[in-house]
């Protein structure tokens, strides 16, 4: 891989001037047939792929209303150009979401519509050829899906819905993506993400149980596979072993066990992030879901929580009612699913949860709100509960937070760069690259008010800043889970000290504090 | 009156064009299904809410006012400007004339500027906006061009070189009527005619470009669906879901 230059931090963030093709080297490992077989998609470029790369195109306009509207609507007033992460990472014009999306509007101008057919060249229509294909390739595996240019065009034009059908249409003339698909695979044969079987999920659950006990003195269990419990958790598999993710899984634990809530962990549907829609597929994406829906029918229970990840949200809370529902055998007064936060959040509104909040004194904290959460979900009832319920919760378990710039958060969110498939080793610099509005955000709340922590309730956000944060020169323990500050602050009956957990936060001191 | 019969023959060709174009347009869009809720949230929870916020896009431009002040302006300007010169030309086509286009006379007649203003300011991004010549395709040039010289060659008919509007009227009032045998004649005079060639020929490419956006915008879903995707309390039945014909296929292993 190529060595690359971390952005230097702006203190007053700029719009670059273009630099074309800085990123045209940048491109995902390509899928081996072994991992495109178990979704449907062959295994190398087929013959003939131009055609049936068109044919594609058109039968995917035909299907979603979304795709034709906008590949027609666009009229290049630039609202957008400045306000994708990577372009202002990167300078690259196509991470301009109109550009991007033109990389595919152009092939379907020439063979959908008039003005294509007859004058390609006055309104910037081109054939399917290799050249374009390769650009797909590279630049569709730029865009993370985050949404924030659709919150900007003046008719809601949607670059993660271009994204997803190119990737799409690859997928169908034989150009996978190896990151998605080799984990959709996984999904399909294990149940999770990562891979792990039942029996290393239920061994690292039992291993958890222990530490836990030993550190507050309470006995939370961490279940799985009980039938009959009543909330069947769906969280990311990072939760199981990663950090910080799996100091929220502990969290999640904790309030479930003080609130007296039975629940359970399946391991048929030991992951929360639904990778089909990465790569645009509505049947692969129907396919994850619809494992979730034989767990809870098997298990028996009578609700769905989700735990912290925010496409996995955006599947769980937008489409998987349309996917794998009706959900008509679950308890009829818990929408389906839950958010773990709105779980947290009512329980705090019905003071079933206190906190001892100077347990959390040690930091200064923000929050990061995750592209997929803050543009294509709500938590709650009203329009934005999905701004105003996590941030309930950080005021409820701390004492010292403060909100970032603005334009840099709720719906202005910015990506952590590493969303819709790209967290992966393959895409380090554009990973980096694309987190530089985002780290411009933080080091201004850094030097104002020594913010030490970022608190986040996505899979991928926290991956993702554990390994970009360290290039801007902050420690990789500086993002932390939500509710891994719930579980700092929560006053546990029969804990041992009476006072929380003070030795875990002790030990979970970050060392840049 | 070889001329007379020219333009009316332009102008029953473009309006059909225009209009069974668009309406094509609207009928594939209203036929697509959207098979995912994906509305760009936070989004209002009601059909209201949904009809107010399509309408301040549609109206302030909502959106682009939080994208780019300046686009904004001179889009608005444009579009604002564009709107009430057409509304003036009803005068043209209505006899009576109504009440309140009889009203915004005096504006309208300047509606021209602030289209032009409008244009040129939107036209100088395009070239002085390193990020926005990148963009621009030689057909967004080109339809700069056409719109301003419209509102450049209709605002000098106003302003200065006087056309007989009472024989424009004369002759759009037949051709709307299938007057043939008593044709109204189009005065020769050679600013009305390049005017109305042009229009004829915005009316013909509408259909064709990116001037789809008009329609586009109403059927968006990022932006015309009500955020209500989830099984929420008492939603439990199967009409809760927004599942798409062609998705209903996909349905063949559900158990429960």
């Amino acid at each position: 891989m190529a060595d690359f230059e971390t952005p230097e931090l702006d203190d007053i963030p700029t719009i670059p001037t273009v630099k074309p093709g800085t990123m045209e080297h940048s491109a995902p490992y390509v899928a081996k047939p072994v991992i495109q077989a178990p979704l449907g998609f062959p295994g190398e470029l087929v013959d003939d792929w131009e055609t049936v790369a068109v044919a594609k195109l058109g039968e995917l306009s035909n299907k979603y209303r979304a795709l034709r509207v906008y590949l027609d609507s666009c009229v290049k007033c630039g609202a957008c150009t400045d306000k994708c992460h990577y372009y202002l990472g990167t300078s690259d014009p196509k991470n301009m979401p109109v550009a991007r999306q033109d990389l595919l509007r152009k092939v379907y101008r020439r063979y959908y519509t008039l003005a294509g057919k007859w004058f390609p060249k006055l309104v910037g229509a081109t054939d399917m050829t290799k050249e374009v294909l390769d650009d797909w390739y590279s630049y569709y595996h730029q865009c993370s899906q985050c949404r924030r240019c659709s919150v900007f065009c003046p008719y809601g034009i949607d670059t993660a819905e271009i994204s997803m059908a190119a990737r799409e249409i690859m997928d169908a003339v034989g150009k996978g993506q190896k990151y998605c698909n080799e984990i959709i695979g996984k999904v399909f044969k294990i149940g999770n993400n990562l891979g792990l079987p039942e029996p290393a999920l239920r061994d690292t659950l039992e291993d958890l149980e222990e530490e836990v006990e030993e550190e507050c003195g309470v006995p939370v269990k961490f279940p799985l596979d009980v039938k009959g419990a009543d909330v069947l958790l769906v969280t990311p598999s990072a939760d199981f072993f990663a950090e910080p993710h799996i100091d929220g899984l502990i969290g999640y634990g904790k309030v479930f066990h003080q609130a007296g809530i039975s629940w359970t962990v399946s391991s048929h549907a030991s992951e929360a992030a639904n990778f089909g829609m990465f790569i645009g597929s509505y049947e692969n994406m129907r396919r994850v879901s619809m494992r979730i829906r034989e767990a809870a029918l098997d298990l028996g229970v009578k609700r769905i929580v989700f735990g912290e990840c925010g496409h996995a949200w955006r599947v769980a809370y937008s489409f998987l009612n349309t996917l794998a529902g009706p959900f008509d055998f679950l308890d009829p007064n818990y929408p389906v699913p839950q958010h773990i936060c709105e779980v947290t959040h009512d329980l705090i509104q019905k003071g079933v949860l206190k906190f001892d909040k100077s347990q959390n004194d040690h930091m200064v904290l923000t929050y990061h709100d995750s592209c997929n959460v803050a543009r294509a979900s709500r938590m709650g009832s009203k329009p934005g509960g999905q701004f105003t319920i996590p941030r309930e919760i950080l005021k409820a378990v701390c004492n010292n937070y403060v909100d970032m710039a603005q334009d840099s958060i709720h719906d202005a969110t910015y990506c952590c760069g590493g969303g819709g498939g790209l967290l992966t080793d393959d895409l380090m610099e554009l990973r980096v690259r694309g987190a530089k509005p985002r780290m411009e955000a933080v080091k201004q709340v850094v030097d104002a008010h020594g913010v030490t922590n970022m608190a986040a309730i996505c899979a991928i956000c926290k991956s993702q800043f554990t390994k970009v944060f360290p290039y801007y020169g902050y420690g990789m323990d500086m993002i932390v889970s939500l509710h891994q500050l719930v579980s700092n602050a929560i006053i546990m009956d029969g804990a041992q000290d009476g006072a929380g957990d003070a030795q875990e936060t002790a030990e979970d001191a970050p060392q840049n504090a | 009156m070889a001329l007379t019969g020219i333009y009316a023959f332009l102008f029953y060709f473009a309006f059909v064009v225009l209009v069974g174009g668009v309406g094509y347009k609207i009928v594939q869009y209203a036929r697509t299904p959207a098979p995912l809720k994906i509305p760009t949230t936070p989004a209002p929870t009601t059909r209201s809410g949904v009809v107010l916020r399509m309408g301040r896009e549609v109206v302030l431009f909502e959106s682009l006012f939080r994208s780019n002040k300046w686009i904004w302006i001179f889009g608005w300007l444009f579009h604002a400007g564009l709107f009430i010169v057409l509304a003036r030309h009803l005068r043209y086509f209505t006899e009576p004339v109504w009440w309140w286009v009889d009203l915004i006379q005096p504006f309208g007649k300047y509606g021209a500027f602030a289209m032009i203003i409008g244009l040129v300011g939107l036209w100088a991004r395009r070239l002085l906006v390193d990020r926005v010549r990148y963009i621009t395709a030689p057909s967004d040039h080109l339809m700069l061009l056409l719109l301003t010289a419209i509102g450049v060659s209709g605002a000098l008919m106003t302003f200065v070189n006087h056309t007989d509007i009472i024989a424009v009227k004369a002759f759009f009032l037949g051709i709307m009527g299938f007057e043939f045998g008593s044709m109204q004649p189009l005065p020769g005079d050679l600013l009305l005619l390049l005017h109305l060639g042009m229009v004829a020929l915005l009316m013909l490419i509408f259909p064709f470009s990116k001037l789809l956006h008009a329609p586009g915008v109403f059927f968006s879903p990022s932006r015309n669906q009500v955020d209500n995707p989830r099984a929420e309390p008492g939603l439990r039945a199967h009409d809760s879901r927004h599942v798409a014909p062609w998705a209903v296929e996909l349905e063949t292993d559900r158990k429960a």
